[in-house]
């Protein structure tokens, strides 16, 4: 595990969070420092992308108890683009498409407009996007399109925290390769010297950690953070045994 | 130049005239089909005005009026131009490169020019005068209008530009314009209609007759700038030959007292196709009634129409489509979406499809109106981009119709019109 800053970059106490009255998480506590990568496995339904989605600001996701401090702020208190701008991206599982804006200027605003062209032009070859630059965001994208669009404005964004969803859900090898490369870049290549950053992905099957080096993983069970540990040694364990038994395991439940 | 009144018609042509003017008579108090009426004995005819020798030389604040309709003063990304101040032609023009390719002169010109043709083959051939009150008008009171040829087989790239421009207050501006694209022909039209700011109250109206020769093409692309207390209704009609394309945008982002207008566009030709694509802003009072309908006669013509309206404040807005299929093997398809953005605004989206014995005919159409999805706002926000720069982006979108074929010249000057509008606007 890389050395941590005494504060940490993301901390997150005690949450409860409701969808329409019914409670999905139930009490998270969840410490990111900076330089470190964090996976998030868990089974369907479990409340990963309702984790996401209320750290990022989102709609209908209700938070009846807990705290989010980020970067010493308490972050439920901003706005998403409050959020967006002091450091937290997000890469959508499934992204809603817009009509008439084009992934390119997608990217212009999520760099915070002071992106120059060659560098949207770079990372789009990076991400294999240059073809979709001037699409409708979205409109038509096939499941691996959608990923790399979305990763590619998270490179655009630079964002200190980035959160992605599932990254391989729905799409072939060589697009989890280019997607899971581009995560690697973000979180500890080049793009990380300048400035260390954090990511917490959110992964169902464990693909994407054949390219990206986590540092610790959890299990998301039943609305509570049930296991923590070495994120391959922990996919070892669920695949052999299911989550339920991983969940009840001695490490986790002492 | 004589007038046509001066000038050696056979007895058939003035028996024409005549019968124009009889039907027109008939229809002097015809209200329209649609759209609210209104009062034309207040209304003043448009006066006289003086001849300019370069679109250069018209006063600074009428160059930049024409401008933001399109009108490039300078004239040289341009094949040619004709410009019309109140009632008269004051410039027209085609440019060296283009003089075998293109003639542009007022209507009452070609008449006097061309007779035979213009009467036996154009001249209200298409429109008929007793259509309503507003075509009876313009064909008992007409003041001028455009004629534009693009002669065979001539592929002119540079657009041409036109504009109608009204100075004064209280009169009504009757033009006729014809546009013939002749047999492979190949043009860019950009109309440009607008009042002066001082303008209060007045009318547009206009009868525009189009005829696309067989394998031709037209773009034609009208942007109108009026104000809160200015009618406007044109009657348009375009004839498309064999092989022969229509394309026309339409975009109107300003307020307007009223505007009706439903342009047809008859595919006799075979394979002949026709596109309709409009952007709309319903803004203030606005009552706004447009839209357009093809008639798919020719086998294996096609048709596509797409509206995109955002209303706000009180303005009115009924978006119109019909398709009529009178052959088997016609296609075309209609795409209308809106947004309401005011509580106070009311839009209709009336599509309209009829086969008229023609079984094979395949019509269809999407017509929606609904909210900006809250889902795309905040994704734009989940990047970092405020909630009312998201609202302005995606409504800038939604409007930003991707137009094939439009000249990039155009093309900049929409997107910088929309973003101005859109900027503004919220």
């Amino acid at each position: 595990m890389p050395e941590t800053t005494a504060v940490p970059l993301l901390e997150v106490t005690g949450l409860h969070v409701s969808i329409s009255g019914r409670e999905v998480l139930r009490g998270i506590d969840l410490t990111i420092h900076a330089g470190e990568t964090h996976v998030l496995l868990g089974p369907n339904g479990s409340g990963k992308t309702t984790l996401l989605s209320t750290l990022v600001g989102l709609p209908g996701y209700d938070v009846t108890s807990g705290s989010v401090t980020f970067k010493d702020a308490d972050l439920l208190a901003m706005s998403v683009d409050k959020r967006a701008r002091a450091g937290i991206g997000l890469a959508f599982q499934r992204p809603p498409a817009v009509r008439g804006v084009r992934l390119r200027q997608v990217m212009e605003v999520a760099a915070g407009g002071s992106i120059d062209a060659t560098r949207v032009d770079t990372i789009a070859e990076e991400l294999d996007v240059a073809a979709m630059l001037e699409r409708d965001v979205n409109l038509g994208f096939s499941g691996g399109e959608a990923k790399r669009s979305e990763m590619a404005q998270l490179l655009a964004q630079e964002p200190e925290l980035a959160l992605i969803d599932e990254p391989e859900s729905g799409v072939d090898l060589d697009n989890i390769a280019v997607v899971g490369g581009a995560i690697a870049h973000l979180l500890k290549g080049d793009l990380a010297s300048e400035r260390p950053r954090a990511g917490l992905i959110v992964t169902h099957t464990g693909h994407i950690l054949q390219f990206v080096n986590a540092d610790v993983g959890h299990v998301l069970f039943d609305g509570r953070l049930a296991c923590e540990g070495n994120p391959l040694d922990l996919i070892d364990d669920i695949v052999s045994h299911g989550y339920e038994k991983c969940v009840e395991c001695a490490l986790c439940r002492p | 130049m004589p007038t046509v009144d001066e000038i050696l018609l056979t007895d058939a042509q003035r028996a024409r005239l005549a019968e124009i003017r009889v039907a027109a008579e008939s229809a002097a108090t015809k209200p329209a089909a649609y759209g609210s009426d209104m009062d034309l004995d207040a209304l003043g005819t448009a006066a006289a005005r003086n001849r300019v020798a370069s679109l250069a030389s018209l006063e600074k604040q009428i160059r930049e009026i024409a401008a933001e309709v399109g009108m490039d003063t300078s004239e040289e990304g341009r094949s040619g131009s004709y410009f019309q101040l109140d009632r008269t032609p004051i410039y027209e023009k085609v440019a060296a490169a283009f003089d075998e390719a293109i003639e542009i002169m007022s209507t009452e010109e070609a008449l006097v020019r061309y007779p035979e043709e213009m009467l036996d083959r154009w001249w209200w051939r298409a429109v008929a005068p007793e259509q309503d009150k507003y075509t009876a008008l313009v064909a008992l009171k007409q003041t001028e209008g455009y004629f534009i040829r693009v002669k065979t087989g001539h592929t002119v790239e540079k657009p041409i530009q036109a504009c109608l421009f009204v100075s004064e207050s209280d009169v009504s501006q009757n033009v006729h314009n014809v546009i013939v694209v002749e047999d492979g022909a190949e043009a860019n039209i950009i109309t440009g209609c607008t009042i002066h700011p001082e303008v209060r109250g007045g009318l547009h109206a206009g009868i525009s007759e189009f005829y696309i020769g067989k394998g031709a093409k037209l773009t034609f692309t009208m942007i109108h700038n009026w104000a809160e207390e200015f009618h406007v209704r044109p009657r348009t009609v375009i004839d498309i030959d064999d092989d022969g394309t229509y394309v026309n945008n339409y975009i109107m982002l300003r307020p307007v007292r009223s505007i009706q207008a439903f342009p047809i566009a008859r595919c006799r030709g075979e394979r002949s196709r026709a596109v309709f694509n409009s952007i709309v802003y319903g803004l203030a009072d606005s009552c706004i009634d447009l839209g357009s309908e093809t008639v798919l006669e020719g086998a294996g013509s096609r048709s596509e129409a797409v509206a995109r309206t955002v209303s706000r404040d009180r303005s009115v807005v009924y978006s119109r489509g019909r398709l009529i299929g009178r052959t088997d093997s016609c296609k075309a398809h209609l795409d209308c979406r809106g947004i309401v953005l005011s509580d106070q605004s009311v839009q209709w989206a009336i599509p309209d499809l009829a086969s008229e014995g023609a079984p094979g005919a395949e019509l269809s159409h999407e017509a929606a109106i609904s909210p900006i999805a809250e889902e795309e706002v905040y994704y734009l926000m989940s990047r970092g981009v405020p909630r009312d720069e998201a609202v302005s982006m995606i409504t800038r979108g939604f409007l930003d119709l991707e137009i094939p074929g439009l000249p990039p010249a155009l093309r900049r000057q929409i997107d910088e019109a929309i973003a101005a509008t859109a900027a503004e606007g919220m």
